[in-house]
């Protein structure tokens, strides 16, 4: 699979409906060593982290292709990854979002996100949608009967559902992010137009 | 109303709160190295922003820097680029520099707490999930993506939302051999590896007041490790005794103003956590892990556990190991005492004074990091080093070398690797690597006997006394 959204280092797109297949990755506790291995730490640059995305899961130690690992795998295609519990724990790095998006992911769906991943995605308009674990297995199960199944995001109305079936879950997500995403804001612009109130404090302080 | 250690904290940091929305944090202190922060810079350039607050930026180069030969270029041509980028980007913008060479670089976690840039009461950040390290001072310290490094540069500030708290009480007496190490990872082990997700923690109890700075540092280090942003301990004697006289602690008057004021901080009797927990220091052993991730760990004496899972499974195939199997005896040709977990004065200590008379087993590779230069020369002064290359260890230059192998310091794949560090992901310490957390006791003496024992069977003495 190629990567299908190269995203340049400006600011982010917005985000507001998508309509995807998806990719399933029932695994727990993806860690972000996983997503994007050490040694592909050392860019200085936040482009091309897609081609080392799960480096160590999708190419074996001569470089070929893991057959097994679904990124390897026809079958499956999509901009939208549904992956087992705990995903994005450990390393802070945002590589790890850098190289999702990068490969051309767009939503990641799991029961639940580490903080600092979830944070990382936001901010780079990688739109992570936790929903309960019934119906993470649900939606799992049916990729796996049927790839080519279609699923809905709709973030202005905070819901996922996967056509062709009665699976919809409504969504989280924090007001502030949920504004930033649709109009493709990030948050130094706010905390700069806070300017003023920053100063206050700091001479406001005693410690 | 009645506040804990991390309300008082954050509350103090708040600027402004947004209407139905996160909150304005002011952040004290901000470390920055060589991995995160260039996309950060480049973000601030492009953007045309100014640093607001280059003062309270700290700067170090850890995490892809040689443990050999540091005076010489470094040979890798990325890692090169990387770390004299760092030193640009310091240079151009005014930030101060402990680069490579520097008697003050080191690990991040270990360099700020030993030059006082660390102190009581204050939010700290850095793009490493290991910041919570330096909650052990009652600090607010939390790791950060690369696009909050830029806001804070920008602002000094990060928006967010208030997280829940947790207290992890724990009372009792420690039995011989098992260290603070042993406490976080039996405290992972016990909750999981995403039970802390969404909370803060505060450490409390008799267990984590009677332990010292550095101890406290390995627990709140690991905080993470169960998906907690950060952890923290209470302010007390010896946090101050600790802060006291270090280069960048405040001196004198000041510093009697800030213990009076450090000591408002504990959390107050009757406030409330939204989670508690509570353990015995007593049911506490030195802990090994066997799976690939820092949950996944048991008593040195227990067996893996037999569970049904497909992800459990896959972390054992990885692991070369099965259900049921006991980790003593198993014979172990790597171990790696050091990383922002492990690599302080009294790791070092602690392993030496086991080492101290024996000779490393003839199969093992060990490896000696310190976590920085200061570290490195205390090694030297209290004779350790002696000790180390007698028993022949091989001892390096400080940084985060063989925790994430981002240098040459690389775990062969398919070897076992007892580690003093934090995590035991896949391929964490090198392609193929399998990793075994534990304390710098199992670690020394796995070296020693060139497979996992028992140390408790052999250590008489409370705790292993300084050399």
């Amino acid at each position: 699979m190629k990567n299908q959204n190269r995203q340049a280092f400006k600011e982010m797109e917005k985000f507001t409906t998508l309509e995807s297949q998806a990719i399933p990755l029932p695994i727990e506790n993806i860690d972000t060593d996983q997503i994007i291995p050490a040694r592909f730490l050392k860019a200085t640059s936040k482009i091309g982290f897609g081609e080392n995305l799960f480096r160590d899961w999708r190419y074996g130690k001569d470089n070929t292709e893991v057959a097994d690992f679904v990124l390897n795998n026809d079958t499956y295609s999509g901009s939208i990854l549904v992956a087992g519990d705990n995903f994005g724990c450990g390393s802070s790095r945002e590589h790890a979002a850098w190289a999702l998006t990068d490969f051309g992911f767009k939503v990641i769906v799991s029961s639940y996100f580490a903080d600092i991943f979830k944070g990382n995605a936001l901010n780079n308009g990688l739109l992570p949608v936790q929903v309960k674990p019934e119906m993470l297995k649900e939606m799992l199960a049916v990729i796996k009967k049927d790839p080519s199944v279609q699923i809905l995001v709709n973030l202005e109305e905070q819901f996922i559902a996967v056509e062709g079936t009665d699976l919809r879950e409504d969504f989280k997500i924090d007001a502030y992010k949920k504004m930033c995403l649709m109009n493709g804001y990030d948050d130094i612009d706010f905390l700069i137009s806070n300017k003023d109130k920053i100063e206050a404090y700091e001479a406001s302080r005693e410690f | 109303m009645k506040k804990t250690l991390f309300d008082k904290v954050w509350d103090s940091h708040v600027v402004h709160s947004v209407d139905n929305g996160p909150q304005i944090l002011y952040i004290d202190k901000h470390l920055i190295h060589e991995v995160t922060s260039p996309q950060a810079f480049a973000e601030l350039e492009e953007r045309n922003i100014p640093l607001f607050r280059k003062d309270q930026i700290v700067a170090t180069a850890d995490h892809n820097v040689p443990t050999k030969d540091q005076h010489l270029p470094i040979q890798d041509l990325l890692s090169k680029k990387q770390v004299e980028m760092l030193s640009t980007n310091c240079e151009k913008h005014g930030v101060t520099l402990y680069g490579l060479g520097h008697p003050y670089q080191g690990i991040v976690h270990v360099m700020a707490p030993e030059l006082g840039v660390t102190q009581p009461g204050m939010t700290m950040v850095c793009g490493d999930s290991h910041t919570s390290t330096h909650g052990a001072f009652g600090t607010i310290a939390f790791g950060i993506g690369t696009s909050q490094v830029a806001q804070v540069f920008a602002s000094q500030c990060l928006l967010l939302s208030k997280p829940k708290s947790m207290r992890i009480t724990l009372n009792g007496d420690l039995k011989p051999g098992v260290l603070p190490k042993d406490v976080i990872l039996y405290i992972i082990a016990k909750l999981g590896t995403n039970s802390g997700t969404g909370y803060f923690v505060e450490y409390a109890g008799d267990v984590f007041e009677n332990m010292s700075m550095e101890g406290r540092m390995t627990v709140c280090n690991m905080s993470i490790e169960m998906g907690a942003r950060g952890g923290m301990i209470a302010p007390d004697e010896t946090t101050f005794k600790y802060v006291k006289g270090k280069e960048f602690a405040p001196k004198g008057e000041e510093f009697d103003k800030k213990v009076a004021y450090w000591r408002t901080l504990p959390t107050d009797e009757g406030a409330t956590f939204d989670k508690e927990y509570t353990f015995d220091a007593a049911d506490i052993a030195p802990m090994v892990t066997y799976g690939t991730n820092p949950g996944m760990g048991i008593k040195i004496n227990d067996r893996i556990p037999d569970i049904n899972d497909v992800s459990f499974e896959k972390s054992l195939k990885y692991m070369g190991l099965h259900k049921g199997e006991k980790l003593l005896g198993k014979p172990i040709n790597y171990v790696f005492i050091g990383s922002c977990t492990n690599s302080r004065i009294e790791d070092f200590r602690v392993a030496a004074t086991y080492i101290k008379g024996r000779q490393k087993a003839a199969n093992v590779n060990a490896l000696i990091v310190p976590g920085s230069q200061q570290v490195a020369k205390q090694i030297e002064a209290e004779g350790l080093q002696e000790i180390f290359e007698a028993a022949g260890f091989e001892i390096r230059q400080s940084g985060c070398s063989a925790c994430l192998g981002m240098n040459e310091d690389k775990i062969p794949a398919g070897e076992y690797c007892v580690s003093t560090s934090n995590r035991n992901f896949e391929g964490r310490q090198g392609q193929g690597a399998r990793t075994i957390l534990a304390s710098p006791l199992v670690a020394a003496a796995t070296a020693v006997a060139g497979k996992i024992i028992d140390v408790t069977t052999e250590i008489e003495e409370p705790e292993p006394a300084s050399v």
